[in-house]
């Protein structure tokens, strides 16, 4: 991994190396489902259509996490947001039938809306405070999902909605099989390239965001709020727009979950569901793109993997010891204070933080910084 | 009943909640005192009480020893286990990380969290506990409430609890290390106070109350469960904002107070929505008061430092 790393450093400079890197992602990401259909069956293109979204998810909870060092412990709300609106808006049970290009915009202007509404009053709370009431707001939302069916339904509440519209764009339906030019496309893989197409932009925004002016100032305030405001950042609008910014992100992803799955329900958006997404920012190294992306691959995989724990056990032991969704958890737990112990940058931490740790240890002997 | 009565009840079923609340808020707010930390993992250390103390006593009782008596040696098993889980969480999760970046034992502390949770979801298994009765409730009535002697001993035990914890911090050479290691770690070190012994004891101080505590919720509703902490932990943290954070007597102000918010709120939020919410919104008040208080008064009631220090 590192050789590959130190190889692409060298030759960013030059152009034809870069394009060429390029074109070969871009066909081997173009050929993924097919060569994962092949290999491990329609279920593993699914599950990477879910590693996309997760990515989508990861990456805008960098935003606020990685890049300006906000705690947020109910990420999960604003995917709720976004996916909520969309089940609402396209399926039997407002007997509404929105088209997808329009709601998915909408479920992101809405999540960012609430993104705003959370942090306004929030957000000149000090971090350990922002994550409780972030942990707060996630568990309103959730409750408010849940029991909003009375007096007046309007979320269905705890049974969730079903028959969600499928993504369609004018009389091109993501969800149907359809053969295009001798090559079958499943539900699965159209909605492969449909993720695809998204992260793409996600991880470009975010790549952009994290040079321009406003990414610089996110980091700014990370490192020190005080310093940052003393050079002539507006911290809370900045702030602010972090949040907006993340949020916006949850709700495209949400949209997008909802289409995908067909089926929204409270028990989907929990906080383990937020500590999930965390993890993947934290264990892939906070504030580096593909970083995130390899904790959101790692961490929306193994789970996967871990199903076969269970037959695994009633081979060797004889009985299921531990169910694969405890020990999921268990993991989930252990990856966070193993990685914040061992190697807190992350497994893939920028070469800006990876400077920033080496330097620390060498400049900085015990005993020098006592109070952050 | 009468209106006057149903007031009253609640308010009775306030003060019970609320000496609960407060013995947990008292746990995040001697380690916010010293550290400057949230310890997530607060809430979990009162589920491993409860579940513990039920454990023993499920064993006790199908031997035939008799309910208090039981009650006790839960206790007695409870306290300990979570003395020393407190430590453990503090040695391992926290301590190694006192000079990172803040966000760092946050982290930990979600993990560790989560940890507990799991590994108590594979010991005790996920189903709701029922929690045989060793304390006798026997209803006592007041006008046309009603409230039992196993919430008056909840109440009591508290109340003892606190007064206890107040002279161990004011009046003993153990409290005032502990009052000056938060007021400034550094300066209490050079003044020959042992820092890491002085936080090991608050985690574990704080771990025997929050065991006792989840011995008395798991009593009052005669429940116990994996994921009992998390939503206990949530509101005892806003109970110690509301309180005022790093402020002991805030601490159990704020958590008496919470109690009553919610009893009372859950109590009449039908009537005064004209029926549009019902009593399961009953958990959203905590978090309301949290944000209200975080943004209105960040230093809560009795607290003198304000919250914002970056």
């Amino acid at each position: 991994m590192n050789t590959l790393i130190d190889w692409w450093h060298r030759n960013r400079r030059n152009t034809r190396v870069v394009w060429m890197t390029f074109i070969v992602v871009g066909v081997l990401l173009a050929l993924l489902p097919f060569a994962i259909d092949a290999a491990f069956g329609r279920t593993w293109v699914r599950i990477f259509d879910f590693v996309l979204l997760y990515v989508m998810l990861a990456l805008g909870l960098n935003i606020v996490v990685g890049y300006a060092g906000l705690l947020d412990l109910g990420y999960v709300a604003f995917y709720a947001v976004g996916a909520y609106v969309y089940a609402l808006l396209a399926s039997a049970h407002f007997d509404l039938h929105l088209p997808f290009w329009v709601l998915l915009p909408l479920g992101a202007v809405i999540a960012a809306g609430f993104g705003v509404l959370l942090g306004a009053p929030t957000l000149r709370l000090r971090g350990d405070y922002l994550a409780i009431v972030t942990l707060g707001f996630g568990e309103i939302i959730r409750i408010f999902l849940n029991n909003l069916d009375r007096p007046y339904n309007i979320t269905n509440g705890p049974q969730g909605i079903n028959l969600v519209d499928p993504a369609q764009l004018g009389a091109f339906s993501f969800s149907r099989t359809q053969s295009i030019g001798g090559i079958t496309f499943s539900g699965a893989h159209k909605y492969y390239y449909l993720f695809l197409a998204l992260t793409l932009l996600i991880i470009f925004v975010s790549i952009r965001l994290e040079r321009s002016r406003i990414g610089r100032a996110w980091v700014a305030i990370r490192e020190d709020e005080v310093a940052a405001e003393a050079m002539g950042i507006n911290t809370r609008n900045v702030k602010l727009l972090a949040f907006a910014m993340g949020a916006t992100f949850g709700g495209v992803s949400g949209g997008l979950f909802a289409s995908f799955q067909g089926f929204v329900s409270p028990e989907s958006f929990g906080l383990m569901d937020s500590i999930m997404i965390l993890c993947m920012v934290v264990l892939g190294g906070m504030g580096h793109v593909p970083g995130v992306i390899l904790g959101a691959l790692l961490l929306t995989i193994l789970p996967e993997m871990l199903r076969y724990v269970g037959p695994l056990q009633q081979q060797w032991v004889g009985r299921v010891l531990v169910e694969p969704a405890d020990l999921r958890m268990l993991l989930f737990g252990l990856a966070l204070i193993v990685v914040m112990l061992l190697r807190p940058a992350g497994l893939l931490p920028s070469t800006q933080r990876r400077r920033e740790f080496k330097s620390d240890n060498a400049n900085a002997p015990a005993g020098t910084s006592t109070t952050a | 009943m009468s209106k006057f009565d149903l007031f009253l009840q609640q308010i009775f079923n306030g003060l019970v909640l609320g000496s609960i609340y407060a013995l947990v808020a008292l746990g995040y707010t001697m380690v916010y005192g010293i550290l400057q930390l949230i310890n997530f993992a607060h809430g979990e250390v009162v589920m491993v009480g409860a579940l513990v103390s039920l454990w023993v006593s499920l064993k006790l009782i199908a031997s035939g020893v008799p309910g208090p008596l039981v009650f006790v040696l839960g206790l007695t098993a409870a306290v300990p286990a979570c003395m020393l889980l407190g430590f453990l969480i503090e040695r391992i999760a926290y301590r190694p990380l006192r000079r990172a970046p803040r966000l760092a034992p946050l982290i930990t502390a979600i993990g560790v969290s989560i940890v507990l949770q799991a590994l108590a979801m594979m010991l005790w298994g996920k189903q709701y506990k029922s929690v045989p009765q060793l304390i006798p409730a026997i209803p006592l009535h007041v006008g046309g409430a009603t409230i039992s002697t196993l919430q008056l001993f909840i109440i009591a035990v508290s109340c003892v609890l606190m007064a206890g914890l107040l002279v161990l911090i004011n009046k003993t050479p153990l409290g005032r290390a502990m009052r000056a290691t938060a007021q400034d770690p550094t300066v209490a070190g050079l003044m020959g106070v042992d820092i890491n012994r002085v936080i090991s004891i608050t985690f574990i101080i704080g771990s025997a109350l929050a065991a006792v505590a989840g011995v008395l919720v798991s009593q009052n509703y005669g429940i116990a469960h994996y994921y009992m902490g998390f939503l206990l932990g949530l509101k005892a943290f806003t109970a110690a904002v509301l309180g005022g954070i790093g402020n002991l007597t805030g601490a159990m102000l704020g958590g008496v107070l919470l109690g009553l918010i919610e009893s009372l709120g859950a109590g009449y939020i039908g009537d005064l929505s004209g029926g549009f919410f019902g009593s399961h919104y009953k958990d959203v008040f905590a978090f309301l008061v949290l944000i209200l208080v975080l943004v209105l008064r960040p230093s809560g009631l009795l607290g003198e430092r304000v919250g914002g220090r970056a």
